[in-house]
């Protein structure tokens, strides 16, 4: 392997890392505030990519798809919050599984049913559709240097708003004890619905910008949701800080398993995630 | 009557129903009932983790799948392997694999453990579907059912559909009187205990890890039987027999059926197949039949919310409600 091509590895690998933090970010965030065990967002980010494909179509650009998209998901976010999920605030997880499980088989089949099983792709815009010459046969495309940027520009936009902000104290509050942060005149239901809003927003923004990459096809939300949870498990849950950590470390392992080993490369995520239980079994930032 | 005594009427009520049933039944329906059957044994191996020790598993597919392919695997290509060992030898593998990953999962707890439980299930998904191992994403096909012969005297021919569901039928006739066996002893009781307050059954000097652990293994082993069966019947196994639906498929049969009752998870696997039947009726359902993961979705959620006891806990409340010595599920507070 040489310089160029471990470069490209190590570049696709911290992208894709980076998009996962979007989803998995969203998924701790709900389990450490909310405690709520949320399986439908791996739908969230389905539902992204194909809104993004099919506004797309629709309006012409990406961009635009996203501008129109975003406030969709988030009415949608907080709608969906309002009417079921809040239902399970004090219900016993294994609730919580089954509600989420039973809205995954409802979303994938609206999915069937308005955008029928067909796989499709979305082109990149052309404004990035570019690629930097690193040897004279290998390049590397500029829509992926800038998935990785606005990433890293929203992981620090949700660090500044959990850490810094006003909002971002209520919410911190809101999770230690949320009695009594309703008894200090807070509306605490409402923090929750923004909270679930924003995870559901940047599930469905990963989505959207990772359309042109990974193309739109059935059962998308799964594999992302399955991932983002050994995520969840290796970073500790409701730490956000612990979620970049666990997602870069599989978007790093999981990129150079496909290339070294592809074979074996479907289980190198999990194997990871075991060694880590052993070591530490409430993740690598979690409260023991 | 007493409601013990009732129950047990019941129940011999409702063997003598099914022991009666392929006499006038259809093949296509003793065929359905044999899998309704063996999808029960399976949901109750699992209640023993979620309605008695309070294990949420939600990798339980591993164990249905895996057994099956240790039947495909182990057994010799083009003749039947014997009964007599290819069973336990499923069984074993599924022991040793929910021992082996026990001792990790249950280190954790919680929103942890079903997040873990799902892990390991998805692992092993990615095992058969990636690799050369077990035919990768295509499968196997099991060409010959398992023979049941002592010397040279079939007790049973597998192929004969009739043979198969009287063969099921005992199994799960079995299975049931076990775990009814086990939840009666002092280890039973202990798991409920467990399930209830883990803290205070250490503190009484139980031996909290190992009853949890000895409990997962033998869900393990049981949900192996079912996955057993299961490739028996189709004569064909691939990845998706392990994929993350069917632990959510057993896991919506148990509590639709009623967790902690050994008959609900029984009553779920019927009632859950029936909906499936139900709702892919195109006679009924006509164009929507195709998608009726929808219906089955809406559902879902439904019973989430409004039944939490399942059918059992309908049947309980109307039958006797004074007698109600099952703990209620555990609610946080």
């Amino acid at each position: 392997m040489d310089l160029a091509f471990f470069l490209i590895q190590l570049l696709n690998g911290l992208q894709y890392g980076l998009l996962l933090f979007l989803v998995a970010s969203g998924l701790t965030l709900v389990f450490g505030i909310m405690g709520i065990i949320n399986l439908v967002h791996g739908s969230f980010y389905m539902l992204g990519a194909y809104l993004a494909w099919s506004l797309a179509g629709l309006t012409g650009s990406l961009a635009a798809a996203i501008a129109v998209g975003i406030p969709l998901t988030v009415l949608f976010g907080m709608a969906l919050e309002w009417l079921l999920i809040r239902r399970l605030y004090e219900r016993d997880h294994l609730f919580q599984v089954l509600l989420t499980y039973g809205l995954i088989l409802v979303f994938e089949e609206m999915r069937s049913i308005l955008w029928g099983d067909d796989v499709h792709g979305l082109p990149v815009p052309a404004l990035l559709n570019v690629s930097i010459p690193l040897t004279e046969t290998l390049s590397y495309p500029v829509y992926r240097l800038f998935i990785s940027g606005v990433c890293l520009l929203l992981a620090f936009g949700l660090y500044l708003l959990i850490q810094k902000t006003r909002l971002g104290m209520m919410i911190r509050a809101g999770a230690s004890n949320r009695d009594m942060v309703q008894s200090l005149g807070i509306n605490i239901k409402l923090i929750y619905t923004l909270v679930f809003a924003i995870g559901v927003a940047l599930a469905a923004f990963a989505g959207m910008i990772n359309a042109p990459l990974s193309s739109v096809f059935p059962n998308m939300g799964g594999q992302v949701l399955i991932i983002c949870f050994v995520v969840v498990v290796i970073g500790g849950i409701g730490s956000v800080k612990g979620a970049m950590a666990a997602s870069l470390m599989i978007g790093l392992a999981d990129t150079f398993g496909q290339v070294l080993v592809p074979e074996v490369a479907g289980m190198i995520v999990y194997l990871l995630m075991a060694v880590v239980l052993v070591w530490r079994p409430a993740g690598l930032f979690g409260k023991a | 009557m007493t409601p013990a005594r009732t129950r047990l009427f019941a129940l011999l009520a409702c063997a003598l129903l099914l022991a009666l049933f392929p006499l006038f039944g259809g093949t296509f329906y003793v065929q359905l009932i044999a899998k309704v059957m063996i999808l029960a044994i399976f949901a109750m191996s699992l209640d023993l983790l979620i309605g008695y020790t309070g294990l949420v598993s939600f990798g339980h597919a591993a164990y249905f799948g895996l057994a099956g392919y240790a039947l495909a695997l182990l057994g010799p290509k083009y003749e039947a392997a014997s009964l007599w060992w290819s069973l336990p030898a499923a069984m074993a593998v599924c022991a040793l694999f929910a021992l082996v990953t026990g001792l990790l999962v249950l280190r954790t707890k919680g929103i942890f453990f079903i997040m873990v439980t799902l892990a390991f299930a998805q692992m092993l998904y990615f095992v058969f579907h990636d690799t050369k191992l077990g035919g990768g994403s295509d499968g196997i096909y099991i060409y010959n059912k398992p023979e049941l012969k002592i010397g040279d005297f079939a007790l049973a021919n597998l192929d004969k559909i009739e043979h198969f569901y009287y063969f099921v039928l005992i199994l799960m006739l079995a299975v049931y009187l076990l775990l009814r066996r086990v939840l009666g002893s002092t280890f039973g009781r202990a798991l409920v205990g467990i399930k209830v307050n883990e803290h205070r059954m250490q503190a009484l000097g139980f031996p909290v890890f190992r009853y949890k652990l000895a409990s997962y293994v033998l869900a393990g082993a049981l949900g192996g039987l079912s996955g057993y069966l299961a490739a028996v019947q189709f004569g064909f196994v691939n990845p998706e027999i392990l994929s993350w639906h069917k632990s959510g498929q057993v896991m919506m049969m148990v509590i639709l059926g009623g967790m902690g009752t050994l008959y609900g998870p029984v009553l779920g696997a019927f009632a859950f197949v029936l909906l499936q039947e139900t709702f892919s009726n195109q006679a009924w359902f006509g164009s929507l039949a195709k998608h009726w993961q929808l219906a089955m979705g809406g559902f879902v959620v439904l019973v989430a919310l409004y039944l939490p006891r399942g059918l059992a806990g309908l049947i309980e409340r109307k039958a006797q409600p004074a007698v109600e010595e099952e703990e209620k599920p555990k609610e946080k507070p």
